[in-house]
């Protein structure tokens, strides 16, 4: 009988070791959990401008603000076709365009092979061609592969580099134009850039009516 | 719906779904098969037809796209198949198995118009997208010169 209780008593005793150590891991582990204050921006996610009301200096209010609309910037459904050189590129790792492309004189191909040759003005479903009105490269002066997001809100906002737009018809150009809208809806299982173009078109609102600050050379969104 | 369009010089109407590829039209309803289906995708440029001067991908592009718009298919390239080009593509026996030609000759004839003397980087940036599975791209080079009036090299 007393080596029965005894079994007993062990196992209970096991049991409520285990329930400590293991309560004594749940609670080591919280504070880590706790010591992030945001959820990490998944690619599908971009925050709105008033996520940024908390930063009281307006300077740097405008570099977050930048920072967090570089996402869609710097993504490559935008960048693809702000290439740095003569031929777009194509899908997440930047490939060089298939079929050979190239710019030409006005940034809509050449003779023979014009972005329009192929590239209507909506998303073809079954050919997965994509389109939208006025599909075309960006200039080479708004060449955005390899540049940091402050090199590309340097160039947003210089009128030589950036069509001769105001940084109002930056914001309109961003928030409402066709072609930008595509990299929301591009069709054919393509991944879209983070968000909503109205989302972007606030943020970049936002970052031009606190001064239109660009954040630091090494910033990374 | 009824689309109005002219092609090679006739105004022509078909009853289609707009969406339907120009390429279907030509070939199915209209009964013009010079133009060639390669993959659909525009990746190949069998069949590249001019709307209103400018080379398009007549499988990717809807024929509401042309309505009231003149397009010109190989059929209509000439009256007599006497092209410049064409000429040029007999002498010099361009063609292999032929099922690109259509869609390179149409090519060639928009850059002619634009470059009547092209060099070679422009000839082979604007046929760059017309495939040959036979590789006929030398012979294809020198006809677009002799067409020119370029020594053909």
């Amino acid at each position: 009988m007393l080596c029965a209780m005894r079994r007993v008593f062990v196992a209970v005793a096991i049991v409520a070791a285990v329930a400590v150590v293991m309560r004594a891991a749940m609670l080591e582990a919280k504070p880590t959990q706790v010591a992030q204050p945001t959820q990490p921006v998944t690619g599908a996610r971009l925050r709105g401008p008033e996520a940024f009301a908390g930063i009281a200096d307006p300077a740097e209010r405008s570099r977050a603000l930048f920072l967090e609309a570089s996402r869609v910037l710097t993504h490559p459904r935008c960048i693809n076709c702000h290439p740095a050189g003569d031929v777009p590129h194509q899908g997440m790792t930047l490939e060089l365009h298939y079929p050979p492309v190239v710019r030409g004189p006005k940034d809509r191909g050449v003779v023979g092979v014009e972005c329009a040759g192929c590239h209507q003005d909506r998303n073809l479903e079954l050919a997965r061609v994509p389109g939208a009105p006025s599909w075309h490269l960006a200039p080479i002066e708004m060449a955005w592969v390899g540049k940091s997001p402050r090199a590309i809100c340097e160039q947003m906002q210089d009128p030589k580099r950036n069509g001769g737009k105001t940084l109002a018809q930056i914001v309109e150009h961003n928030a409402h134009d066709k072609l930008v809208a595509w990299g929301w809806e591009p069709g054919a299982g393509r991944e879209p850039v983070p968000g909503t173009q109205e989302q972007f078109g606030r943020l970049v609102a936002a970052w031009v009516e606190t001064g239109a600050k660009c954040p630091p050379e090494e910033a990374r969104p | 719906m009824t689309i109005r369009l002219r092609v090679n010089g006739v105004d022509r109407t078909v009853d289609a779904d707009p969406e339907m590829p120009l390429l279907w039209a030509l070939r199915d309803i209209l009964g013009l098969t010079g133009t060639k289906y390669g993959c659909g995708q525009a990746l190949c440029g069998a069949c590249s037809v001019h709307l209103d001067g400018q080379v398009v991908r007549a499988c990717v592009t809807p024929v509401r796209r042309a309505a009231g718009g003149a397009v010109t298919t190989i059929e209509g390239l000439s009256p007599d198949g006497n092209h410049p080009l064409q000429r040029a593509w007999m002498e010099l026996g361009v063609p292999q198995c032929g099922f690109c030609q259509a869609g390179q000759l149409m090519t060639a004839a928009a850059l002619l118009k634009a470059k009547p003397r092209p060099t070679d980087d422009e000839i082979d940036q604007s046929l760059a997208a017309n495939l040959c599975r036979c590789g006929t791209y030398p012979r294809i080079r020198a006809a677009v010169r002799k067409a020119a009036g370029l020594p053909e090299k």
